[in-house]
């Protein structure tokens, strides 16, 4: 129950700091109104989907992962800005539960990702994207999106961690999460991609995550036809990436947390 | 004085790298007192508060606070402090009023008691104006007065403050060497580190003089003035038959520094030696020993800006 309360208490923190500076979440707000006209006014304009289908109902899912898998960065720049300043020390020679910070930090951000999931899909429905499958159906979907965002937010805590500043960590967060959502099918379809690209694209979990929604929101899905097995078992293979991320990077970033926070 | 030990350190080291932060350091604080840990920049303060406070591993020696090892039991120490570091930790973002609600709840108060709590302190720190206004406009004073508040969310039995005046102005310093005064008063247990001298007199019943992170002397201000005379004498014959102890020499061998057996005549005693040993006599004054004295006999270093006892210029 303490761990809880703790867990609480840091969220709200968190929260307090984006009700007073709003504009820090411009990357979850603004940034994927933008990449949604972009993408699907601009890029869409030369895209021919192979089996037919609007690239806007195509693309949604994939702004959503793009934009999910992105947000995530504001973990790894929300915890390297605590880690720099005093605040953590203070937290330290309280009776909380160490790991309360990065709990709480990772909730923090699976709001926003909410948020950024919230705002692609209006803008989407602006632009003519409709989900076409059942409603528990478009639920799950976004479910499989907002978990695999989690789980790369605990990815992004071992960045923040392990950067002596925010500024470093929104770079190398950035470095790995940008050819992590473009070397994908979550954009455009990879039919001719080289070869290699595109076994990445096959296994990259955001492929993975952007199919399943893309099935379970009932839009056009050109991947069913790939024979590699997360494009053909796209919601298992999501949530088996969702959950050895999590697996592997809770743990890691609460022991690297640690390690960091002790002199 | 046979009351129990709330902090008790037995040789502890803490190296950084290359740079020994602490070398064998030993403290003892008594149930109720306030123990004065009195040292140069970088001689080891604020890494002892910090292993005291959980917040560093030792390398070697232990640590008890409030009877609980700050290693083997970390969280039983922090549930029976309080701590203001040097440096400001406290969330900026949040108002003078969520900071103290958030310590006090993540320090294990529930939400209305945490909430009445600082009121109180509000309160009581003269902050109630600013209660609700973000952290990023209180001046130094203020914020100071509110990382005390935070460390006394809890009241807890044992507080450290390190550092609680540096950097502030005169007044605001005064107004927390009272609020001090007024904590002691509620019986709790204090380590109080500064760099000032005049602090630690006013405020520690007993000083520890720490030096390469180590203890070099300790006692009550009284008895650390008196270990001046055991320093080793400096060569300057026409003076020692006059002073009771060691003879300091600094600014190249321009001023001399000694503690005196006050007496009638003494000054004019002291010129008239230096002038028969062919030294003229720029200034001389005579005074009180300070702890500055104290401070710089056992260190062989200054810590503030010195006042001359005796000036002699060779001729």
């Amino acid at each position: 129950m303490r761990r809880l309360s703790d867990v609480i208490v840091l969220t709200e923190r968190n929260l307090i700091h984006i009700a007073r500076e709003p504009l820090r979440l411009s990357d979850v707000t603004i940034q994927p109104v933008l990449f949604t006209i972009l993408f699907v006014y601009v890029f869409g304009a030369g895209i021919v989907l192979p089996g037919g289908g609007s690239y806007t109902a195509f693309a949604i899912a994939g702004l959503l992962a793009l934009n999910l898998t992105t947000s995530a960065i504001g973990t790894a720049v929300g915890l390297s800005a605590d880690l720099g300043s005093g605040v953590i020390d203070r937290f330290r020679t309280l009776p909380t539960w160490r790991a309360a910070v990065l709990v709480g930090r990772s909730l923090t951000d699976l709001m926003t990702a909410a948020i950024c999931a919230a705002i692609v899909a209006l803008t989407g429905l602006l632009l003519g994207w409709r989900p076409q499958g059942s409603v528990a159906g478009t639920i799950g979907g976004f479910a499989l999106f907002l978990l695999f965002s989690y789980a790369v937010s605990w990815g992004c805590a071992v960045i923040g961690i392990m950067s002596k500043d925010p500024e470093s960590a929104q770079g190398i967060g950035l470095i790995i999460l940008f050819p992590l959502s473009f070397v994908s099918y979550a954009l455009v379809p990879t039919q001719r991609m080289p070869a290699v690209l595109r076994v990445i694209a096959e296994w990259n979990p955001v492929s993975s995550v952007t199919a399943a929604a893309r099935r379970m929101f009932g839009n056009p899905n050109p991947s069913a036809s790939i024979q590699a097995w997360p494009m053909q078992h796209p919601a298992l293979a999501s949530l088996i990436w969702s959950l050895a991320l999590l697996a592997l990077f809770a743990p890691l970033a609460t022991h690297l947390y640690r390690r960091r926070t002790i002199d | 004085m046979a009351s129990e030990l709330m902090i008790e350190a037995h040789g502890l080291q803490k190296r950084f790298g290359r740079t020994v932060a602490l070398d064998g350091l030993d403290l003892e604080v008594h149930a109720g007192a306030i123990l004065g840990v009195l040292g140069p920049n970088g001689a080891g303060k604020t890494t002892a508060v910090r292993v005291l406070t959980t917040l560093a591993a030792p390398d070697g020696g232990s640590a008890r606070v409030a009877g609980h090892d700050v290693v083997a039991d970390p969280l039983a120490v922090q549930r029976s402090i309080g701590v203001t570091a040097q440096d400001a930790t406290l969330d900026e973002v949040l108002s003078g009023r969520q900071n103290l609600v958030m310590v006090g709840r993540l320090a294990g108060l529930r939400r209305g008691a945490a909430r009445a709590r600082a009121v109180e302190l509000l309160e009581q720190f003269n902050l109630t104006a600013a209660a609700d206004r973000v952290l990023k406009t209180y001046s130094g004073g203020m914020r100071r007065r509110l990382d005390l508040a935070a460390g006394l969310m809890t009241r807890p039995p044992v507080l450290f403050l390190d550092e609680p005046t540096t950097g502030l102005d005169p007044t605001s310093r005064k107004q927390t060497w009272q609020i001090i005064r007024d904590l002691v008063a509620d019986g709790v247990t204090l380590l109080l580190t500064t760099q000032y001298l005049d602090e630690a007199d006013e405020l520690a019943d007993r000083i520890v003089v720490i030096d390469h992170g180590r203890a070099i002397a300790v006692g009550t201000a009284a008895h650390l003035e008196v270990t001046i005379s055991e320093h080793d004498p400096a060569a300057i014959g026409a003076l020692v038959p006059l002073v009771a102890g060691a003879i300091q020499v600094s600014h190249g061998g321009r001023r001399l520094r000694a503690p005196v057996n006050g007496g009638a005549g003494l000054a004019t005693r002291v010129v008239r030696a230096l002038d028969e040993a062919a030294v003229g006599v720029d200034a001389l004054d005579v005074r009180q020993p300070s702890l500055d004295d104290v401070f710089f006999a056992l260190t062989g270093h200054a810590a503030e800006e010195e006042e001359e006892i005796v000036g002699a210029t060779a001729q």
